[in-house]
């Protein structure tokens, strides 16, 4: 029951339970022996009703009445008509021994449970079961367990979806701050959207209504939250698309890569995003979808190629735990044999010929078979520059290290890039503009709003509309609505910090994904990305550039985001941000040096995403707050120690100094095994010791620094 | 009263306290009386419960507001019996005046547009002192909770709220959350300065409920004395209606008119004689808001009680009843014994020419004593009243009782109306209340309506021109002449065509005051929906006449107090 405040309890009410338990604990004992003397007579019978009667929460009475139940159906089977009597007697006096436990305590699930077994048997009726429920949900109209149940029984009896809908209806007007009656609606709007019921479900129509519908809750009392609940997953409805979409991938389409075994690519017009040096004899290709799914394979996916032959190959889930579903997913094809045609461009083909095998969380299946194109060219081994292959020297992330981009030089070939990038076009035109038009109306009204009140959830949908305005930009034909507002989404995320203390760190990481698209939004002006692109030069004397770095340093940064913008990024410098976790890393596959020093990761667990990073060589996580808190509250989702899928081939305790803190060592152990990392620096975290670096030199054999010294 | 009938006996011949008019006022008095232990005597010279808060059948009806109008005042009282002289003449210490009843009706016109209705003139329950609602928080409701006389009657709530235009148009009084959520003619900004205005007076209320004197929350001092009309509008609530015949009406007019039920135009200050304060006007939204909701099974703020607000006095007379008054209907005084020397009154005549004594003696106010022409008998009364009650001789209300086939809202049966100020027209500076009743409150034959209204005035042809302009705008009235066709020419077009009246009765109404004196008297019914104001007078009342008394100390269990089920079915 809602809006009862909690008391103290009384010395009298004391003593009340303590008699009570004490009753209980006779009839426990009993209910106990006859269980387990499998007695299930009329007598033993009463006894468990008597125990439920005093405490409904009694899973194991609940359990014996199912089985006395299930035995007494068994006893008379051969008599149709005393199965009949005998069960529906038994459901009866069960029927009121739930009821009577219901009346007592809304919350028992037992009781519920016990209902729902009784009626799935199919035995008894169920028109009962809704007056029982009206009666239920007027005494408490958000109990989630009267509306988990109505949902049972309006299933049960085929209710349809929009007569219960209708229900929902009835009861947000009498009250609309009612989370379950919101919820329920959202839960019948996703089915009739997607059955998409006689066709009178027009999915603009629907959310028009229901934006309207909400708005008058939004209007009447903006502290009420049940509302502007309700209004996020209605704008979720309205952005994201219906089906998963491919929204980016390297190599781009219509991009020429330019593949070197021996990582020089003097002399030949490269750009960053199109080079790659590889010494596998293999590349990767990344697909990035707009949502986590399932089923990319050589089956829905055909990759046309002269050297590859495309059922071998093998499509990897680029997730951190062990689900078969990711939004990134890459395969690795076999480089062009040089020898054979020199810097010859040989064109790839990735058609998504069967996009209904792609499928989404929610189950909705994958309608655009995308399709793209890109050449890959070998660059001829040289064996003059050989030496000044990477890993030779130690990789500095020293400002005088970097040197940016000569805007004019390098411009052209990177809008060429840029507008590569994305591979969403105007799918959907049409849907587009009612996208658009539904997100601009939402803006003025919230803004209206907010001009009569101030109010916290008010302002994080503001900016939640203007950013998912902004990121439906792309898909928009007419320039008038091409604003921006980032510097607004910015401004209100930093309000809401300070007037919001308490969730600070939920508005900074939104802030956070907005600046990432603010640094990497695509526009016809890369302006803003270039000053993030910097060349790096291994040595400050040395002119010659061997990567290009993405540097989004100092910036604030909490959380990765405006991944599918980052694929190409073979060097990424995000040291001196705020970042927390690095989820998102996974997807950048041709990473391999990465700089995550001054940031606040406070545990190995946090480092996860790495282990998917193959070309990781050089990794920079000093001065993080790893070790630092006693608590992890990530540590749950890795997987432990004795956990038999995990590093079965591998002899933890060969690694372990004995008195060492097994947990630090074995999460460091869990991340770092199997990583052909050159080059680490972990210092200024708490857990680095003299003992724990050496731990490091048997985990990571390839290693040559650590810590800024070379290893001999 | 053509035939006198045999007049029984009375026994006991001496009371503490004799009551005459069963109005609700004086059931409420002999209940809380008889509860108290007094003996009480309680005389009706009417057929039925109820005096002027009675509820009547058609033919009762017309024939009460003849038979107490001033047409019919030439008719005179019964004269006092040549016995009745007789005995006064016996009397050593005390003279007998003759009590006489004067007309607290005029204007009384009575139309009826079709004949066959008085045919279920039985099946009619119609209020003398309508329109008249109960909020679930009035004090009368906790009044019959406390006494126990709920337990004699039932109630249902009323479905709705409107305010009404010229047009006939009506617009839903946003007066909940749920209702200003549902309400679409509402702009979602008007929602939220509505919304917030509740919730300020909600919490302006919470922190005044709290001990402490903490300032947080609560409305200024100052701006409890400024109008409320001026507190809205600095609440953003925006004020003036430009036209008259504006398309909606303003939010403050729906919180002045329909929700703090404002009389008097607030925003004309020379015409407005109850300006309301904000303290007013906010407990006034405190008393709405506190209702909706009381009772599970009434759906707004107000109730209205099966089978007519008669039954309202006939439950405490039940309740006095049950606690050893003696009732005595059809039975006129003729004249109160007034002790000589004292001036006081000790007793009263009745028609029957028996004589009885009492301590207290509580009258309704339309009774008036003949002054006697003898001077010796004048001197021993020095200050003897000419009538028991000073009457409000200015303000009078204006009542109408309309019987029609259809609801005036299509999909609502029982609702509350308001015609704000300028809504009829530019001059209108009062407020018109008026609710339908349907029959599943039993106060009509199935099928058809009741529709009642009224208004305060001080002349009463200004008073019944303003219910006129209302009746227009709400009906379509019949041709003289063919008054029966007129309901065949309704079907052909449902939607359009307004009901048809078919019954109306209009009257204008004396507003008398109550009077602790030698001779207590209570109120007449006044102009507002609720009994509070008449309530409040009537508790003074009886604790001026019984000082040491409680009213209805607590006798029930105190589980049955403010239990839901026992007020409404």
């Amino acid at each position: 029951m809602h809006g009862r405040p909690r008391k103290a309890p009384k010395p009298e009410d004391t003593a009340a339970s303590a008699a009570k338990a004490e009753k209980l604990r006779a009839l426990q004992s009993q209910l106990l022996h006859n269980h387990h003397n499998r007695i299930y007579t009329k007598e033993a019978l009463e006894i468990s009703a008597k125990l439920l009667e005093a405490n409904p929460e009694s899973y194991t009475a609940w359990n014996y009445r199912k089985l006395a139940v299930e035995h007494n159906l068994k006893q008379s089977e051969s008599d149709p008509d005393s199965v009949k009597s005998i069960l529906s007697e038994e459901l009866k006096v069960v029927l009121i021994q739930v009821e009577n436990s219901l009346k007592h305590n809304f919350k028992s699930y037992g009781a519920w449970h016990h209902r729902q077994w009784i009626l799935s048997k199919g035995h008894s009726s169920v028109d009962h079961e809704l007056q029982l429920l009206d009666r239920f949900q007027k005494a408490d109209s958000r109990n989630f367990h009267a509306w988990n149940y109505r949902r049972f029984v309006a299933a049960l009896k085929g209710i349809s979806d929009e007569e219960e809908l209708k229900y929902t209806t009835k009861l947000i007007e009498a009250n609309f701050s009612n989370y379950s009656a919101w919820h329920n609606r959202s839960v019948l709007l996703s089915r009739l959207l997607q059955n998409k019921v006689k066709g009178s479900f027009p999915k603009e129509k629907v959310l028009v209504e229901e934006f309207e519908f909400v708005h008058q809750a939004l209007f009447t009392d903006p502290d009420d939250q049940s509302g502007w609940f309700y209004h996020l997953w209605l704008l979720d409805q309205t952005v994201k698309s219906e089906t998963p979409l491919l929204v980016s991938s390297w190599p781009a389409h219509g991009s020429d890569i330019i593949i070197s075994a021996d990582g020089c690519l003097d002399g030949c017009a490269f750009s960053p995003f199109t080079s790659f040096i590889s010494d596998a004899g293999t590349f990767p290709l990344i697909l990035y979808f707009n949502e986590v799914v399932e089923g990319v394979s050589s089956s829905t996916v055909t990759v046309k190629s002269m050297f590859n032959v495309n059922k071998d190959l093998i499509w990897e889930p680029l997730a951190t735990s062990n689900s078969c579903a990711a939004q990134a997913w890459v395969t690795h094809l076999n480089v062009p044999d040089g020898k054979l045609h020199p810097s010859t461009a040989y064109p790839i083909d990735v058609h998504l010929g069967n996009p209904q095998g792609i499928v989404s969380s929610n189950g909705s299946h994958c309608s655009h078979s995308s399709q793209f194109a890109f050449t890959v060219a070998v660059h001829p081994l040289n064996s003059e520059h050989a030496e000044k292959q990477g890993g030779k020297e130690m990789i500095l992330w020293r400002d005088v290290n970097f040197r940016f981009y000569d805007a004019h030089i390098q411009e052209s070939s990177l809008i060429v890039y840029f507008d590569l990038l994305s591979i969403e076009k105007d799918h959907e035109p049409a849907a587009s503009k009612w996208h658009a038009r539904i997100l601009a109306n939402e803006i003025t009204l919230v803004r209206q709003l907010l001009s009569e009140i101030d109010c916290k959830i008010g302002k994080l949908t503001l900016a939640r509309l203007l950013t998912a305005h902004d990121a439906m930009m792309p898909y928009m034909a007419s320039h008038s609505h091409k604003k921006v507002h980032f510097a607004e989404v910015l401004q209100l995320y930093g309000d809401l910090i300070e007037l919001d203390p308490m969730h600070h760190q939920y508005y900074k990481e939104a802030l956070s994904m907005t600046l990432f698209q603010q640094h990497l939004r695509v526009t016809s002006n890369v302006e803003n990305l270039l000053k993030h692109c910097c060349h790096h030069r291994v040595s400050s004397s040395s002119s010659v550039s061997n990567s290009t770095c993405l540097r989004l340093n100092n910036l604030s940064l909490s959380r990765i985001g405006c991944v599918k913008h980052l694929l190409w990024v073979q060097m990424l410098d995000l040291s001196r941000n705020e970042l927390r976790s690095i989820d998102g890393l996974e997807a950048l596959q041709l990473l391999s040096l990465l700089n995550l020093s001054h940031n606040k990761l406070s545990s190995f667990t946090a480092l996860q995403p790495l282990r998917l990073l193959k070309l990781l060589k050089v990794l920079d996580i000093s001065y993080n707050e790893i070790g630092a808190h006693p608590i992890d509250t990530r540590r749950y989702l890795c997987s432990s120690p004795l956990s038999h899928t995990v590093g079965s081939d591998w002899n933890f305790n060969e690694f372990v100094p004995e008195d060492a803190k097994v947990t630090n060592y074995w999460e460091s152990f869990a991340i770092f095994r199997g990583l052909n990392l050159t080059q680490l620096d972990i210092v200024g975290n708490a857990v680095t010791d003299e003992k724990f670096k050496s731990f490091l030199f048997k985990v990571l054999p390839t290693l040559k620094w650590l810590d800024g010294e070379e290893l001999h | 009263m053509d035939d006198t009938p045999p007049y029984p006996p009375i026994e006991p011949t001496s009371f503490d306290l004799i009551v005459i008019g069963t109005g609700l006022p004086q059931s409420v008095i002999a209940a809380a009386a008889s509860s108290a232990g007094k003996s009480v005597l309680h005389l009706d010279n009417n057929s039925f419960y109820g005096g002027h808060f009675s509820s009547l059948n058609l033919e009762e009806f017309s024939s009460f507001l003849t038979s107490q109008s001033s047409i019919s005042s030439s008719q005179p009282n019964p004269p006092p019996s040549a016995a009745a002289a007789a005995a006064a003449a016996d009397a050593v210490d005390h003279v007998a005046l003759d009590l006489r009843t004067r007309p607290m009706y005029s204007d009384v016109e009575i139309t009826s547009h079709c004949s066959d209705l008085l045919e279920h003139s039985r099946k009619y329950n119609l209020d003398v002192s309508g329109p008249r609602v109960l909020f679930c928080a009035d004090a009368v409701v906790n009044l019959m909770l406390k006494s126990g006389a709920s337990e004699y009657l039932e109630f249902k709530g009323i479905d709705a709220s409107f305010v009404c235009d010229a047009d006939g148009q009506f617009s839903t009084v946003p007066d909940s959350r749920a209702a200003i959520f549902k309400d679409r003619t509402l702009s979602l900004t008007e929602k939220n300065q509505l919304m917030r205005f509740f919730k300020l007076v909600q919490g302006h209320l919470a922190a005044s409920d709290e001990a402490e004197n903490d300032a947080n929350g609560r409305i200024s001092e100052e701006d409890l004395e400024s109008p409320f009309v001026e507190f809205l509008n600095k609440m953003r609530l925006p004020p003036k209606i430009k036209s008259y015949r504006s398309h909606r009406p303003f939010l403050s007019y729906i919180v002045l008119y329909a929700i703090a039920m404002a009389d008097y135009d607030q925003d004309e200050i020379e015409v407005c004689k109850d300006k309301l304060n904000t303290k007013n006007g906010i407990d006034r939204l405190a008393l709405y808001h506190s209702s909706v909701g009381r009772f599970t099974n009434a759906p707004g703020a107000l109730i209205y009680p099966i089978y007519g607000q008669g039954e309202l006095p006939q439950a405490f007379c039940r309740r006095a009843a049950v606690k050893g008054c003696l009732y005595v209907l059809r039975m006129p005084v003729i004249a109160l014994l007034m002790e000589k020397e004292s001036g006081h009154c000790k007793g009263v005549r009745l028609a029957s020419g028996q004589d009885i004594f009492c301590q207290k003696l509580l009258v309704d106010p339309s009774f008036v004593l003949s002054v006697p022409v003898a001077p010796s008998q004048l001197d021993c009364l020095p200050e003897s009243p000419q009538v028991i009650n000073q009457v409000d001789a200015k303000q009078k209300v204006v009542r109408g009782v309309c019987i029609m086939k259809n609801s005036l809202k299509p999909d609502v049966t029982n609702f509350v109306f308001v015609y704000p100020p300028r809504s009829l027209y530019p001059e209108q500076v009062m407020v018109i209340r008026a609710i339908q009743i349907g029959s599943n409150l039993a106060v009509c034959p199935s099928g058809m309506f009741v529709l009642y209204l009224s208004t305060l005035c001080n002349d009463a042809t200004q008073g019944k021109e303003l219910l006129q302009a209302a009746i227009k705008s709400l009906f379509t009235l019949p041709v003289s002449g063919i008054p029966e066709n007129s309901s065949s020419v309704d079907s052909e077009n449902m939607e359009e065509v307004k009901p048809t009246l078919l019954w109306s009765a209009l009257y204008t109404q004396e507003l008398a005051t109550g009077s602790y004196e030698s001779i207590n008297s209570t109120s007449m019914p006044d102009g507002n929906l609720n009994y509070n104001v008449l309530l409040d007078a009537t508790v003074k009342l009886f604790h001026q006449m019984y000082p040491q008394e409680e009213l209805f100390p607590e006798t029930t269990s105190p589980e049955n107090f403010e239990d839901d089920d026992a007020l409404s079915p």
